[in-house]
């Protein structure tokens, strides 16, 4: 393999005779160009990141923009923001799995029943929204701690047990809601949040405040890294991440801030739709768990090398396990947003694309199907871009078998990516 | 003679009907590094996963500092300062050197990890071991040599005040320089007064770093003498046959079960 030979010349020397001091690594990346081609040695070394969804996400913006003029309107921009919302979150919890090695193929069908779970709770017994919603998620954390029992404990391969999952779980809404029928689910509340706007104003008051305390966090954390001479990002490259992130936030409120009817002499459609604040607040969450608290770090260590994890003290099992539990829970979840995006749960809800989507929509992001590499984010993005193709295609009036093609094509592509990148990582040993 | 850091007497342990280890007394002093050699399946590997407490003992004794101790799990053994250092690593390659040394035993703050005393903390141990191979201590295992990567598997065992330190085949697959500087860290380690355990294949690294050789065969004690007292040649002789002259077990175990 050529590549690879060329990988390793990248890769650093062992042995005495090694260059870099090791008392010299805060020299290490201090200006920009330092980063850039620290990043451009990673991707060379197949750490691709979220790179390919954001290149497939332009991608497939400029194709669709070009071939409908409606594409990029700002009330499509809103739609595609609403439909995605249910996949991301699904795929946010998939990625757990997928960090831990394993698969959840009973998560769509979880997110069903779990949405079946609320309708009843809301129509049969009049509960609140929130305490509707508490029962669904904790209905799938009790199925997430049965999946994740059956494969810590017995160590049945997960694909096997979220299979037999996949299966039993589609009794439920079958039997509560019986063949044939559906739930309405109009709670104000809860549909709400796909088909009702937050207020333009608190919409720009919360971007800036997210900008301005990103701004802030990343400067201290700067300040604070090379006051104690730490490994730290060069201060050019922290400011052009909060000038990017900046642009997003605030392009984006105001992209959703303005009045986006079809006819805007006679409606006012304006605010960021309710999904979008719940998709930033549980990747806001869900990103400092993986990054910040112990049981992030373990998450990794038990994907990376689980032996390693158990001999470090670290309990396996209750990791794992745990891993199930979150990716169950936020099943139902998307299973809420998706019955708030249609009006109603019906028996075969969840059970379609839906779980394909979301691993597609993860694997795409950049989360590795081999565990141990993956983001909150990376669920974000992939999910962007798996949304963006039933979005484009239906503009395009496409029978829907294109759409199926096309989004298994790109599964496929993003999985070959994946395993692609793992065999330059392992010849380069990044 | 200094006491023992660490020492087991009498141990006894059995898999089923396979009676692996047959009353094996060892010690580790401080400041020395004792070398564990022996033929494949001597019970090496046993000896040291119930020094680490990941296997009970069915019989025997275990001291630390002179006082005997109950151990019932690697928790217990972590506790009392003793660390061991595993054949394949043990490392996580996903993360980088800083998290693996701290891994499972991570700092908090109020709210989260706190990275920047974990970091100062990998960073003062590498140097104390006067590591200056690796380029930065946040880049991913995966990026290391094979010698780096067992450099951090060592330093991360020290990183906890560790008192004993087992290393299980430290060196058996390095080249020649990583070889050099792996057995430079185990004799500073022992420098330092940590007790260090060596168990190698290689007689060139023991007799190099070892103050004292312990020989198993098949699963008894042959010896257990300082390595200045005793040659290549005798040492092959008691791990092959568990006797050399007037050293080693006076009845061969093998022959005289039969």
């Amino acid at each position: 393999m050529t590549d690879s030979g060329t990988a390793t010349d990248t890769g650093p020397s062992g042995g005495p005779s090694a260059p870099a001091g090791f008392d010299s690594d805060n020299a290490q990346a201090v200006t920009i160009r330092d980063s850039a081609r620290e990043y451009l040695d990673r991707l060379r070394g197949g750490d691709m990141g979220s790179l390919p969804a954001i290149l497939g996400l332009v991608f497939l913006f400029i194709v669709f923009s070009s071939l409908h003029d409606r594409f990029l309107t700002t009330y499509n921009m809103a739609n595609l923001v609403i439909q995605s919302g249910s996949i991301i979150v699904l795929a946010m919890g998939i990625v757990f799995v997928l960090l831990l090695g394993e698969i959840d193929l009973s998560a769509g069908v979880a997110g069903g029943a779990c949405a079946t779970i609320i309708a009843l709770m809301l129509i049969d017994y009049d509960w609140t929204w929130w305490a509707a919603t508490l029962a669904g998620v904790a209905a799938g954390a009790v199925i997430g701690l049965m999946i994740g029992s059956l494969v810590a404990f017995l160590g049945i391969p997960s694909f096997v047990v979220t299979l037999a999952f996949f299966l039993a779980l589609q009794a439920i809404p079958l039997k509560l809601i019986g063949s044939g029928g559906s739930l309405r689910f109009n709670n104000e509340v809860l549909r709400g949040l796909s088909i009702k706007n937050v207020p333009v104003t608190a919409g720009w008051i919360a971007a800036i405040l997210i900008v301005v305390c990103y701004a802030a966090l990343s400067l201290w954390s700067y300040r604070t890294l090379s006051a104690k001479g730490l490994v730290h990002r060069p201060l050019g490259l922290v400011i052009i991440r909060i000038v990017v992130l900046g642009a997003i936030v605030l392009g984006v409120t105001a992209l959703l801030s303005a009045n986006r009817a079809p006819n805007p002499a006679l409606f006012n459609i304006s605010g960021i739709p309710w999904v979008l604040p719940v998709v930033v607040v549980l990747l806001l969450f869900w990103t400092f768990i993986l990054g910040r608290t112990r049981f992030g770090r373990h998450l990794y260590a038990v994907g990376g090398n689980a032996e390693a994890a158990r001999r470090a003290g670290i309990s396996v099992n209750r990791v794992k396990i745990t891993g199930f539990i979150i990716c169950s829970s936020m099943a139902a979840l998307s299973g809420l947003l998706a019955a708030s995006y249609t009006g109603k749960v019906s028996p075969g809800s969840g059970g379609g694309n839906e779980l394909l989507y979301a691993v597609g929509a993860a694997v795409i992001g950049g989360t590795s199907l081999f565990g141990g590499r993956g983001r909150a984010i990376d669920a974000v993005i992939g999910g962007l871009v798996i949304a963006t193709i039933p979005n484009g295609l239906g503009l395009l009036n496409q029978a829907s078998y294109i759409n199926f093609l096309v989004t298994g094509g790109v599964l496929l592509l993003a999985a070959s990516v994946d395993a692609i990148s793992r065999r330059r990582r392992s010849s380069a040993g990044v | 003679m200094v006491q023992p850091l660490l020492e087991l007497r009498g141990v006894n342990k059995s898999f089923g009907v396979v009676h692996v280890l047959h009353d094996v007394d060892f010690a580790v002093y401080p400041g020395q590094v004792t070398a564990l050699v022996g033929d494949n399946g001597a019970g090496k590997s046993t000896l040291v996963k119930i020094i680490a407490g990941i296997y009970g003992r069915d019989s025997g004794e275990y001291f630390f500092d002179g006082n005997k101790v109950e151990v019932h799990g690697p928790r217990d053994v972590a506790h009392l300062g003793v660390e061991v250092v595993y054949q394949d690593l043990a490392l996580c390659d996903n993360l980088d050197i800083v998290q693996n040394m701290f891994l499972g035993r991570e700092e908090k703050k109020r709210i989260g990890l706190d990275e920047i005393t974990m970091e100062s903390r990998a960073r003062e141990t590498l140097a104390s071991l006067s590591v200056r191979t690796v380029k930065s201590v946040r880049q991913s295992v995966a990026s290391l040599s094979g010698g780096q990567r067992q450099t951090v598997a060592i330093a991360k065992a020290v990183l906890w005040n560790s008192k004993v330190v087992l290393l299980d085949e430290p060196t058996a697959a390095l080249g020649v320089a990583q070889t050099r500087q792996v057995l430079d860290l185990v004799r500073r380690l022992a420098d330092r007064g940590l007790g260090v355990v060596l168990i190698s294949h290689n007689m060139g690294d023991v007799f190099e770093v070892a103050d004292r050789i312990t020989a198993l065969y098949l699963g008894r004690v042959a010896a257990d003498v300082p390595a200045k007292d005793v040659n290549h040649s005798q040492i092959v002789e008691l791990i092959t046959a568990g006797r050399s002259g007037d050293l080693g077990i006076s009845e061969n175990p093998a022959t005289a079960s039969v």
